[in-house]
This record gives C-alpha cells, structure tokens and sequence, in this order.
C-alpha cells in the first residue's frame, strides 16, 4: 500500500493547533492517553493499547549456549516489527530507518539498564543458559510507538514465566508446567519510555504525540525512566536544539508519568495473576468489551452431526469412480526412472500448425474484435540454428509495417522432450528447420 | 472456556467465539476473531493504488500476509498465506475493481489448535468489514479424526496432535459448496466425506454468527 501524503493544509492547522496549546483529541500538553493492557492465554503475551495504537508482545525462552565471552549469563533477544497492516505505508520485509532506530532504542531501553537479571539464567555455566526472547508487533500505528512498545515489553517479561530447571552434578533436569509451577524473570525495576515532541523550534512540546503530530514535529525526546527516578536511557532526535532546563523539565515529567504507568502496569498484572489463581477465566477473550457494539460474542454450540454418515454414503455412492492412473515406470539406469512420455516436440510441425492456429485465431478473434491478418508462410532461404523455447507466436513490440519478423529456428540440436521424469532424455529424432519470414501481424 | 464433549449420538460442539470488527483505526477493514483460546486478528487495505509491478489489467491483485506470533515467518506460514488467497480470490469480485491492489494481513495472537480455520474467519469478518464486494461469504472449519473414527469439531492442539488427520474445509455460504480442503494426515474416503458433512453442518453456525454480530453492528445507525 502507498502511505498517504500529509497535506499542507492539515500541517499549518496543526502547528496552528500546538502554538495555541489544542490539541485534536482534546487533551493538554503533557496528558497520555488512556492504557489499556490485556493478557493472553499463554504466559508472556500482552497487548498494550495507548490511544489507538496497539503493540502485541509475546515472551518465549530456550536453552542455547552461551555466547563465548559471557559464559555465566542468558542471552536477550528483542525484535520489533511493524506489521503491514499497522499503516498503509508498511511494506513487509523492509527494513527501514524507522524500525531500525526503535529497535535499537528499545534494545537500549530493555538490555543496558540491565532491568533483567542475566545471570539469573545460566543453567550450566558455559553450557547451557535460557535465552529470553522478546517479539513485539506494532497492530495499529497511531504515533508514539517507543512508548506503546516499551510498556508491552516490560509487562510481557514480568508477566512470563520460565520452565523451572534443577541441576544435580552433571544432569540437568528442565520441568514441565505440568510437573513444577513454571518461574518468573528476575526482573529488577521496570524502565519505560515517555517521548516529548517539540515544535517550533522547541518552543512547544507534547507528550505522547499522535501520528499526526510526529509528522509535522520538529524533534523528539526519549526518557526511559523507571519508577526509583533512575534515567535508563535518554535519546535525542530530529532538528531541535534543547536547553538544559527543557531537558530537566521533561525529566521531571517523565517522573510523575512513569509512577503513573508502572502503578497501572502492576495493577493490571495483579489482576491477571488473581484471575488465574483463581480460576476465573483469563486470555483475549475476556479482554474484549461486549458493551460496545463491535464486539460479539457465541457461547459454545452443539452441531448437529446425526445423519453424516448416510450422507457421506450418498455422495459417494453418487460418485464418479476415479479414473485409472497408469504408471508404469521404466527404469533406465539406478537413479534415473520414467514416467510417461509426454508430448513429442511439435517444432516440425509449425508450419502446419501454425495454419489452424491461424484458423482457431480468426475465430477467436471475430468474437474479441480483433484484427488478424492471415499469416503467409513462405518459403525459406537459410537455415539458422538457435533455441528458442516458447513458440506461440512472436510478440510484437511496434506498428511498423515495415518491420519483419524472423524466427530463428534450431537445428541439430538435442531437443528435450517435456516428459515427467527425473532424467533428461535425447530425442531421438532432430530435424532441422527453416528459418521463417512471417509477415508482421497486428494480433492479439 | 472451551466446553468439549466426546462425539456421543453424533453431537459435535464448536468452541466459544468472539469477533470484534473495525478495532484497528488505520486498515479500511479489520477483525479480531476468538475461537476458545485460539485468536487471529485481520487487518485489510484496499481497495488501493497497486504498484505498476504488481497490478493486473483486468482484476483487483489480492496479497495475503501471514505473521507468526514468534519468530520469522516460513514456508508453513507461506502455504496457509497461499490456501487462504486462493479462497478470498474465489470470492472478492476483483473484476469490479481492475488494477488495483488489495492486501490482507493476518496476525496469529494465540495458537491452541484450529489456527487456518480461525484464519479463514477472521479473513471473512475483515472483508465484511471493509465492504469489499464478494460473491459469498465463507467460513472455515477444522475436523479432527480420532485414532477411533470419530470426528471432532473444532480441536483444540492436544487434540489436533493426537488426532490421526486434521483437515480444515473452507465452505462458502451459497448452498454450502467447498472453497478450500487441506488435510494432515491420512483419512479414507468416506471419512473425509464424513468430516466434510460435519463441516457443512458447522457453517452453519457459523454463519448465522457472523450474521448476528453484523447486525449488532449496524444495529445503531
């Protein structure tokens, strides 16, 4: 899909919007809009909503060694990725600066704050250690995709749980769910991310910016902070130029947000892990809200199978028997067998075909209303030899009339036969062939 | 949750379904389908401006994308991307909209059992969603055959593991003729015209529920 442009008209109402202090969806300048996180069935999946754009996150682990220079700790693995169907300009496949610079941001974010206990994970020093992998999805984009990612990274990682491992001297004894209660990650403190836009020059800012709003911004600001007012990583983009006291400020909000976002962050953990402690019922299907007129919901229905088996018998009764299939292969050498023989090569005979292809191509053609000239084979002077494979008719790039097609035609040449078989095969009979002169025709 | 009862005096049950349409706010259609625990979410474009490479002179050229929740995705993700644009073909009028690009992306959120089935669903309840035309509306459904010869409807992934065959049927809703059949595993004849049968009894069902959640849908306008 092609992404849609911006228009100049939407970009001076928005910049007009920001200098007034509006914003489209009503909100003030340093407001979020609302979270919303929901679990799956499986341990480590979330999606996290912020306004409308939608992040999944899925956590899974494994036992791999170790790379070489950190034998004692688990490996993390992060990966964004914007699916296509999150913005008409998202081609699948491509890397672009965009996801390159959240990855890397994300990465930063999760991995160098060393939120994660890695040493926690070793199984076997040197051996064998659990590596954690995180795979995010951006669902919808509607701006602010750092900050959306961010929160569904972290609620994903505490919300996962690892297969418990014992070890006794040499053996390594990885439990099922069903044998031990699977573990949770080590997980020190929670960094997330809140990013501030800047306009005019950084005259303005805005946190939690909409897609619209990134488009027409003049820079951004990334804070990674966790809730002990511990900066985890700071990034700084686009043409602004900051003060110190800009920076200080944004700091200070990114503070006050992030208490906000972890609180709900915990509340929303605590009451998946209630739901499921008590058996209540828990994954995507309970997240849906069926108050909205969207969302429909079918408890579990009875099909009705009574009668299939006569009406299996029926239709098979009623049938068609299926058609013999000859196969007899011919073996030739070990290694190589036969099936069929396919369709002699017709490359003899075009002259003759080409007469009735003529003829089925008048007819065709009357009832398309196309123009065909009768095609006047004459009689050759040279003989050429090249291969060529596809003859149908020669394609005709231009109206000239003065242009003539010639089709060079092979000689002596082993043809191969199109038989079904795993071998290639001489055909026995080589002929030798004219060259042609065709009179152009306007076809098709 | 997931109510299942063994095949007794010929009763199948389906797993409980949710859908919720036009939850994503930039794909012209989309779709969240829940059958138990297994969901797929649809987001759909077009149709759009195609690019010259990619586009047919006489119909609308359909892509269709499937994304695993984990990893990268490969070759059985590209067969079930392949089985599903044959469906959606057989089924989008393209020719009312020639030279123009329609594109499909389906997102596995939760895989327990009966993945390409729910896929087929959330496919169809996109494409309602987005107003393309089409000439029927189809429906997917899983059967799995038991080591013992009964059919079960809608398995979950223990049951498609221990099951002998799968097979996953696409029925449109005009006299509830066959768009798609896939199998894994090997089944007789009569048994796939059994699990076929039971299938075309399911979409039944099936398609009274994608019915009753359009109409709650427009239930307000």
């Amino acid at each position: 899909m092609k992404a849609t442009p911006l228009s100049n008209c939407e970009r001076r109402f928005l910049l007009r919007a920001v200098q007034e202090k509006k914003r489209l969806d009503g909100r003030q300048c340093y407001d979020y809009r609302n979270i919303r996180v929901s679990f799956g069935a499986d341990r480590g999946c979330c999606i996290v909503e912020l306004g409308r754009t939608r992040v999944l996150a899925q956590v899974s682990c494994e036992l791999v060694p170790p790379k070489p220079s950190r034998p004692t700790e688990g490996v993390l693995f992060f990966n964004l990725e914007l699916s296509p169907m999150a913005a008409p300009g998202l081609e699948p496949g491509r890397q672009s600066e965009l996801l390159v610079s959240l990855n890397r941001l994300l990465e930063r974010c999760l991995r160098d704050s060393k939120c994660i206990d890695t040493e926690s994970l070793c199984v076997v020093a040197g051996e064998k250690v659990w590596q954690i992998r995180l795979d995010m999805h951006l669902l919808n984009h509607d701006g602010n995709i750092t900050d959306a990612a961010s929160i569904a990274g972290i609620v994903a990682l505490c919300h996962f749980r690892r297969p418990d491992v014992s070890v006794q001297g040499e053996e390594v004894t990885v439990y099922t769910p069903e044998e031990r209660d699977p573990v949770p990650l080590s997980i020190h403190h929670m960094p997330i991310c809140v990013s501030f836009a800047f306009f005019h020059q950084g005259t303005f800012l805005l946190v939690d910016p909409t897609e619209r709003e990134e488009r027409v911004m003049d820079g951004l600001l990334v804070i990674a902070m966790n809730k002990h007012d511990e900066i985890c990583t700071i990034q700084s983009s686009g043409v602004v130029m900051l003060l110190q006291d800009q920076i200080l400020r944004c700091s200070k909000i990114t503070a006050v947000k992030v208490a906000e976002i972890t609180e709900l962050i915990q509340k929303a953990l605590e009451n998946d892990q209630k739901a499921r402690k008590e058996g209540g019922k828990f994954g995507f299907a309970e997240s849906i809200p069926n108050q909205r007129i969207t969302a429909f919901r079918m408890e579990s229905a009875a099909v009705d199978t009574n009668d299939v088996e006569e009406q299996a018998g029926e239709i098979i009764a009623k049938a068609d028997p299926p058609s013999e299939v000859f196969a007899n292969p011919v073996l030739h050498t070990p290694g190589t067998a036969q099936i069929g023989e396919g369709i002699e090569s017709s490359w003899g005979d075009l002259e003759e075909s080409e007469k009735e292809e003529a003829a089925e191509e008048e007819g065709e053609s009357e009832a398309a209303a196309f123009e065909c000239e009768k095609v006047e084979t004459e009689d050759t002077s040279t003989q050429v030899g090249v291969g060529v494979f596809f003859i149908d008719e020669p394609i005709v790039l231009s109206d000239s009339e003065e242009e003539e097609v010639v089709i060079l035609e092979p000689q002596e040449l082993p043809r191969k036969t199109r038989t079904q078989t795993s071998s290639k095969q001489e055909n026995p009979s080589k002929k030798a062939f004219n060259k042609r002169r065709r009179k152009k025709r306007t076809s098709r | 949750m997931a109510v299942e009862l063994e095949t007794a005096c010929g009763q199948c049950r389906l797993r409980p379904f949710s859908c919720e349409l036009a939850l994503l706010s930039r794909p012209d259609g989309s779709a969240t389908f829940l059958q138990g625990d297994t969901s797929v979410l649809a987001g759909l474009y077009g149709p759009a401006e195609a690019k010259v490479s990619k586009e047919l002179p006489d119909r609308a050229a359909l892509e269709v994308l499937l994304r695993p929740k984990v990893g990268l995705p490969g070759v059985l993700e590209r067969s079930r991307e392949q089985l599903l644009r044959q469906t959606c073909e057989a089924v989008i009028l393209g020719v009312l909209h020639p030279r123009t690009a329609i594109s499909l992306v389906l997102q596995v959120l939760s895989d327990a059992g009966s993945l390409l089935s729910c896929c087929l669903n959330a496919a169809c309840m996109a494409l309602l969603d987005a107003g393309l035309p089409l000439t029927t509306l189809f429906c997917g459904v899983t059967c799995a055959l038991q080591p013992d010869g009964t059919i079960l409807l809608d398995p979950t992934a223990r049951q498609e593991q221990e099951a002998r065959a799968t097979l996953t049927f696409a029925i449109a809703s005009r006299e509830k003729k066959v768009l798609m059949a896939t199998t894994k595993g090997s089944c007789s004849v009569e048994e796939m015209q059994q699990c076929l049968a039971t299938a075309q009894r399911a979409a039944d069902t099936i398609f009274q529920f994608y019915r009753d959640s359009v109409r709650r849908r427009y239930s307000k306008s």
